[in-house]
């Protein structure tokens, strides 16, 4: 059994160019998760979430700062860290089995994964549309094919970039569940991307709020709820209303 | 009616001026080709194309497409991939270079080869100490149609590449597959169509032009001519038989090509489910008959 990773954001700042001005994304951002934590981020649209998602994964060198696995810098995308986009981009000349298999196809090892692909499509309700093609597929099943995707891999570290968005929510809730006991079975670190304070709430053990962009973290909120947990838990809805008050959102009520 | 839109009557007319515009400019002088080559009969065209100097020129227009087509396909591919998916100092002067030969006429492009390699030219002497001959031989002529037909991969496949941006690509590397694997299995396949069609119509070019292989090749019978240059020959000789033969198997060819091209077209616009296998048949199909006015030969 892979078990999760530790990752280790030290001092990373990130500006792209635009028109040759810098745009600022990403400031001083420092947080460890410990192999096997739950990490949710939140944040509002555009401050730099996914960005922070890109350079986890090796796709971006950060401006500034490091980011390290078990210690060890990332300098490029590695299948032990995979991202769940937030875009399924599966590739529509695939089928959603060929879809899932291309992590073990590129590394030569489809033979020893098969079981784990046929598992993975089963997890996501997909098995019934393996031989489906993307543009047959609902906006929700293409989330949950391009999850099954990443999953095939083993990832020692996980990055779910909103990936619930799509679906509707009687669905969402059922994918959340199935979400945590996922990862309570494999054990990956989480890095879970969302605007959903309720989801972050419920899946997390810690919930990273991040400022406008440029993203600074505002909070870091451990969440010690145990699970299965209910949303209407009263610690989580003191919680809830913590971070949307952070966020600006606070209700008069 | 919507207000921007135009009265019917109006549409029809034009699509009809189109139409006719097309018959008469274009499809009547092809009709005509093949008329006057059979028009003393399907032996006589026959002969006229198994008369040794002629093979000598389809045999030359057939080598030159099997060099210049793959080395531009090879060349264009790299040059799209380059300008869609990188940054890069020079990347305008290079999508600029890829266009030079759309722009310039391709007797100017002949005449600088001329100038560059011929006895006169710069490397002339040089190369000459060698024993090596660009011009007036099949160095020549492989390099004037490499100039002539570099754009058509290119330009066929750029706006795909540029569409599809980098995130499958980026997914790809994030599962685990190295450089080379991401262009195989994500780069190629978005744009096998495209490619497929560049390919056609730089094949096309590479045996109808005239232009630029006729500064370079000398019209020497039997040896550089090709094709597009024979029928010309043929004509001022006032052997109208042969020409028009000649040219109705090279306009033959051209057709064939465009009819390839509009199945591809086709078929990459619906991409259906499990069709996968039906394309590759017609592929077969395709280049079966792209050789098939040879087979009689
Ligand atoms: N490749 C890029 N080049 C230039 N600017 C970029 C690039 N990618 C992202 N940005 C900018 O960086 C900022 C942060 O983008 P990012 O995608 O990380 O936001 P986000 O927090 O994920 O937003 P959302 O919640 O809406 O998905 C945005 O303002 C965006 O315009
Ligand atoms: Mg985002």
């Amino acid at each position: 059994m892979v078990s999760g990773a530790r990752l280790e954001v030290r001092g990373v700042s990130h500006a792209f160019a635009l028109e040759k001005r810098a745009l600022p994304v990403l400031q001083a951002i420092d947080f460890i998760a410990e192999p096997g934590d739950f990490v949710a981020l939140l944040g509002p649209s555009g401050c730099g979430k996914s960005t922070l998602l890109r350079l986890v994964a090796g796709l971006e060198p950060p401006s500034e700062g490091q980011l390290l696995v078990d210690g060890v810098p990332i300098t490029g995308t590695d299948p032990s860290r995979t991202i769940m986009f937030q875009d399924p981009t599966l590739f529509p000349w695939r089928t959603v089995r060929g879809n899932a298999q291309l992590g073990p196809e590129a590394r030569g090892s489809l033979a020893a994964n098969a079981a784990r692909i046929e598992a993975a499509l089963s997890l996501v309700g997909l098995d019934a549309f393996a031989e489906a093609y993307p543009h047959q597929l609902s906006g929700g099943m293409a989330q949950r094919a391009s999850l099954a995707r990443a999953l095939v891999n083993e990832p020692r570290i996980l990055m779910l970039d909103e990936p619930l968005g799509k679906l509707d929510s009687l669905t969402r809730l059922a994918m959340q569940r199935e979400l945590v006991s996922l990862w309570q079975r494999e054990r990956f670190t989480a890095l879970l991307v969302t605007h959903d304070v309720e989801e972050a709430l419920l899946l997390a053990d810690r919930v990273l709020v991040l400022s406008d962009r440029p993203a600074r973290i505002r909070a870091d909120i451990r969440v010690e709820t145990p699970r299965p947990r209910r949303r209407d838990d009263a610690g989580l809805v003191a919680l809830r209303e913590e971070i949307l008050a952070l966020l600006g959102l606070a209700q008069a009520a | 009616m919507n207000a921007t839109e135009d009265p019917r009557w109006f549409r029809a007319l034009l699509a009809l001026l189109a139409i006719l515009t097309g018959l008469l400019l274009l499809a009547l002088p092809l009709a005509a080709v093949f008329a006057e080559a059979l028009r003393r009969g399907w032996d006589v065209a026959r002969a006229a194309i198994l008369e040794p100097d002629t093979l000598a020129a389809i045999r030359m227009t057939l080598i030159v497409a099997a060099i210049s087509v793959p080395l531009n396909t090879v060349g264009g591919l790299a040059a799209a991939w380059c300008i869609a998916k990188h940054d890069f100092p020079g990347k305008r002067l290079l999508l600029v270079l890829v266009e030079l030969p759309l722009s310039v006429s391709p007797v100017i492009a002949g005449l600088v080869f001329v100038l560059v390699f011929g006895l006169q030219g710069w490397l002339g002497p040089w190369l000459q100490a060698r024993g090596i001959q660009v011009i007036f031989a099949l160095p020549g002529l492989v390099l004037a149609t490499l100039f002539v037909t570099f754009p058509f991969v290119a330009r066929t496949v750029l706006p795909l590449m540029q569409d599809q941006g980098r995130a499958e690509e980026e997914a790809a590397a994030t599962l685990g597959a190295s450089g080379w694997q991401i262009f195989q299995r994500v780069t190629l396949p978005n744009i096998r169509w495209a490619l497929l069609a560049g390919v056609l119509l730089c094949n096309a070019r590479a045996m109808g032009e005239f232009g630029a292989v006729s500064v370079v090749s000398g019209h020497i019978r039997g040896q550089t001519n090709t094709m597009p240059l024979h029928v010309e020959i043929l004509y001022n000789e006032y052997q109208f038989a042969g020409a028009a033969a000649v040219a109705a198997l090279l306009a033959l060819l051209g057709l064939v090509t465009l009819v390839a091209k509009s199945v591809l077209e086709r078929l990459s616009g619906r991409r259906v489910s499990g069709a996968e296998g039906a394309p590759m048949r017609m592929l077969t199909v395709v280049s079966g008959g792209l050789l098939l006015p040879f087979v009689q030969v």
